[in-house]
This record gives structure tokens, sequence and C-alpha cells, in this order.
């Protein structure tokens, strides 16, 4: 399996603060990995790398690399942007824009590409269907975003990203906020994209990393502890710090 | 919970003092209209507000010109300064590196502390000769007044503009860029529109301060009260008729430069309970 990911050696710092140690991780096409750890571990800065979100802050710095369908994101000649259309983002608080549900989904689309009005309407429905947000907002596309309870918000910002058809997304943490029916129904939806797409998921908690990972990657102050098929890490891994998170005897 | 003394004097106080203020306005309202309302009784509302003549001495008071004075010389000054300033504040906010917006903004702050007399000075020596040098006319004209007042009125736009984009949750921009958006679609297309109360506010505020200026227009505003043929000519607003009769004028003379302040009174109003209206519809939406 080809890896879509591959993180070498990669190391960043906040103001000369070192939060990520020299990390080398793959990501395999068509997988779903969870990066899992306690909070502080350094995995939102390595989320927000992989799209680069992470130029948008002052004051940091990188070293090492990480390559995307093996060419070096953090080359000259690719452009932030396109990088974030391949590599779409949920973040752990809801970030709906304040226009309609509609716009706000089809937004990305609108400014990305040259689609018809009907195009786009099919889109937007089939990654609210995908989003697990349909049924409930179907008939009031139009509202504002804004208005949306925080857990839809949250699914409304998930289908925004599916709209894109993006080859991975990035879910940093984003089951926070949601309720366990919309969690079970968003899980679904995830192990149904991966057919599609590479999906790289923070998870909110152990119990999510196992119902739906296939591999596991555990952090730990910044430093890839261990990484393995789902159930390895989980049952028995070869860290014992691991072993202890997974348990829930720390973390 | 049992009030205690000091509790009860310290709430009197401030209601007294918060009244003050109102009271301030309530005031100079009932002042302003109990001096200028006669004329407008004996000239005739029409005859006051759609006169095209100003003259005092011939008992003739029309201030038809000095309103279309007022409205064109706010209009330029918000046609050439809400764009400018706007663009600013979004380069501030934005695209500015840190030691540029540290240069910036103080100096902007400072642009706000030049007094207006300056401005005026600046523009009658400088502006004005550079208008009838190279655009005709006498140089005292609409065009000059719009000019200073939209420099005038640039420290209001900007700062209000900026302050009102640097409010917004970081998760608009962060979301709309992890959309595919380019930082400039991102500005455009969601920080923008999201900030739009407070630019709306900002440019009514700025349009009231350009509404109210009299020193700095008085020295470049040439002000004739004729109404103006085109943006060369020189013309009187409101604000310059009091300003510059109000020391010598006795008897109706007085009272209809009263009556002037109350046309530019409800001027204002109606601009402020506009924006406030617009505001508050743009926020329940």
């Amino acid at each position: 399996m080809h890896s879509k990911f591959e993180i070498i050696n990669f190391s960043f710092y906040y103001n000369e603060k070192r939060v990520l140690n020299s990390l080398n991780l793959n990501i395999r096409a068509n997988e779903i990995l969870s990066v899992l750890g306690p909070a502080n571990s350094g995995i939102t800065t390595l989320l927000r790398a992989l799209n680069r979100l992470s130029d948008l802050d002052r004051g940091v710095r990188f070293e090492g690399d990480i390559l995307l369908d093996g060419k070096s994101i953090f080359a000259p000649d690719v452009s932030a942007t396109a990088l974030r259309r391949r590599v779409g983002m949920v973040f752990e608080v809801p970030t709906p824009l304040p226009i309609s549900i509609y716009e706000n989904i089809a937004y990305g689309l609108k400014v990305n590409g040259k689609m018809s009005k009907n195009q786009i309407s099919e889109r937007v429905e089939y990654a609210l269907r995908k989003a697990a947000l349909w049924d409930e907002v179907k008939d009031r596309q139009h509202i504002p975003a804004m208005s949306l309870s925080g857990g839809q918000q949250q699914r409304m910002c998930i289908a925004r990203v599916i709209a894109l058809n993006p080859e991975v997304i990035l879910i940093d943490r984003s089951c926070s906020g949601l309720d366990p029916i919309s969690t079970a129904k968003f899980e679904e939806s995830l192990v149904e994209l991966k057919e599609q797409v590479t999906v790289v998921l923070a998870p909110h908690n152990v119990q999510q990393a196992s119902r739906i990972s296939d591999r596991i990657a555990f952090i730990l102050m910044g430093d890839l502890v261990e990484e393995g098929p789902c159930e390895k890490i989980l049952t028995t891994p070869d860290d014992k710090r691991t072993y202890d998170y997974v348990t829930g005897r720390f973390g | 919970m049992k009030k205690t003394f000091k509790d009860k004097l310290s709430e009197r106080i401030f209601l007294a003092l918060a009244l003050s203020s109102i009271s301030a306005l309530a005031l100079i309202t009932v002042f302003i209209i109990i001096q200028g309302a006669p004329i407008i009784g004996s000239v005739g509302i029409f005859n006051f507000i759609f006169g095209m003549t100003w003259a005092p001495s011939q008992g003739e008071f029309g201030i038809f010109p000095m309103i279309v004075g007022t409205l064109a010389v706010t209009l330029g000054a918000m046609v050439l300064g809400v764009p400018i300033g706007i663009c600013s504040a979004v380069f501030l906010a934005e695209f500015a590196p840190v030691p540029v917006r540290n240069m910036f903004r103080p100096a902007i702050q400072l642009l706000a502390g030049i007094p207006s007399v300056v401005y005026g000075f600046w523009g009658l020596i400088f502006i004005v000769p550079l208008i009838r040098d190279y655009l005709g006319g006498p140089g005292l004209s609409i065009l000059a007044g719009s000019i200073v007042l939209a420099i005038m009125i640039l420290p209001t736009v900007i700062s209000i503009t900026e302050v009102s984009i640097i409010a917004l949750p970081r998760t608009y921009k962060e979301g709309a860029l992890a959309l595919g958006m380019s930082h400039w679609q991102a500005i455009y297309s969601v920080q923008l529109p999201a900030a739009k109360s407070g630019i709306v506010a900002a440019v009514i505020l700025g349009t009231g301060r350009a509404i109210g200026e009299t020193m700095a227009v008085i020295m470049v505003l040439g002000n004739a009260p004729a109404l103006p043929r085109s943006i060369l000519d020189p013309v009187r607003t409101l604000t310059t008729n009091i300003g510059i009769e109000m020391g010598y004028a006795t008897g109706d003379h007085r009272q209809a430069l009263f009556a002037t302040g109350i046309v530019l009174f409800i001027l204002i109003m109606t601009l402020n309970i506009t924006a406030q209206y617009i505001t508050r519809k743009k926020k329940q939406k």
C-alpha cells in the first residue's frame, strides 16, 4: 500500500520551544490513522503542519520534511492554498462562517472550481448526507449556520470539507461536541469515506480510536512512542507508556 | 442583601453624573429649538429649507445651497476617504508585518490628534493652489473640502475597521483557509462580510465627523452661499454658515443661524438613527 504522507524527521518549534521531536511516520493511502495522545502532545501541531495551516502562526519553525504523494509539501512551488484543497481539515471547535448552511458548504466549491448551480446543490446534498446532517437540515439549508447546535455545526464543517472532495481529511478531536448518535453516524461515514480518502484523526478518546482506526500512532510530549495496527496498539503495545495510556492509567 | 450607605451614595453620584451628560444633550436641543424655531415659523419651513438665497440683511433666509454644500462635501469625503480607510485597515490587520504595523498605528493615531485648523491651513496653502493651478476654478471648492475631510476621517475609519477585523474569531480565517481559499479570498468573502457591522459603524462615524467639521472647511471651501455647479465651485456648509456669521449676527439673522443648527442636528440624528437601524438589522439576520 503506498504512502499518502511520509513524515520524515519532522520537528516543530513554537518560539524555539520544541513541540514535535523528529517524528517519522508514514500515513497510508485510504486508511484511517488515529493519532492518539494526551493534550499538549503536539497532535494538533502535527495536523496543522500537514496542510500548512501552521504557516499562519508567528514565530514557528520546522526541521525535516513532509511528503505528500512523494513530493514535499514545503517545496517552493507548492502553494499552501492548493495543498489545503487536497488536505482538508475539521477543527476541534466548529468553524461555521457567518452565512447560511448551504452557502457554507457551497462556498469552497464556488471558490475552487467552475460548477453549475445544479452540480453545486447536488454536491451540497451529497456532503450533508455523508456528514449525517441531511435529514436535520434538508428543509432549512438557508438558515444561518450560526443558529445550528454545536454538534450540528461540527457536522456541517465536516460536510464542508467532504464537499471539496479532498484526498486527505484531517480531523482534530472534532467529535468532542457531538452527541453519541451523531458521533456514531459520523464515524460510519468516515469508514465509508475511506474508499476515496485518507483520514488522519485525532480521536477524542481511546474508544473512538478503537472503533474506527486501521492504525494508531501514539504521541507523547512530542515524541512518537509507537505506531501499529489498531488491535496491536490497544492490546499488546510494545511500550509501557502506550499501554498505560490506552488502558486508562493516565491521560 | 442590604445596601450599605456607601453603596447607596455611590449609586446616586453615578446616576447624577450620568444624568448630567444626558441633560446637557437635552438642554442644547431645547436651546437651539427655542432660539431657531420662531424664524422657521415666520419665514416658512419650505422657504427656509428650499430657499435659494441667503441674504440676512435683506431678510432672506434660504439655506438650500448650504444643505447641498454639506451633502456634497461629505459625500466627496466619503468617496475619497472610505476606500482608502478600509484598504489601510485590511492592510494593517492582515498583511502588514509587525514592525510596519507598529509604525503605522501610532502614525494614524497622530493624524487624529492634529487640530482641525491645521488641516484647514494645510489645505489652504497646499491643496487649494494645486486645484486652482491644475483643475481651474478658484481652488477654494467642494473638492478641496472633500480632500481635507477625507484625510481627517481616515483615523476614525481605519481604527474602527481594523479593530472590527481583528476582533473576528480566528476560526473564520482558518476555516476559510482550510477550505482552500487564498488569503485574499478569505478576506474578501469571509472576513470583510463578517466585519460588516463594524465597518458600517466606521463609515457612519466618519460621516458624522465630516458633516460636523467646521474649522477646516471654513478655510478651504470658499464659503459662497450659492448653489454649486461643479465640484470645483466654492460652497458653504451648514456648519460654516454658523461658524462664520455667529460672531456678529443679531435678531432674525441670529435666529436663522440657530435654525441652521436645527437642520444640521436633524441631519446628523437621521444619519445616526439610520446607522443604528442598519447595524441592528444586520445583527438580527
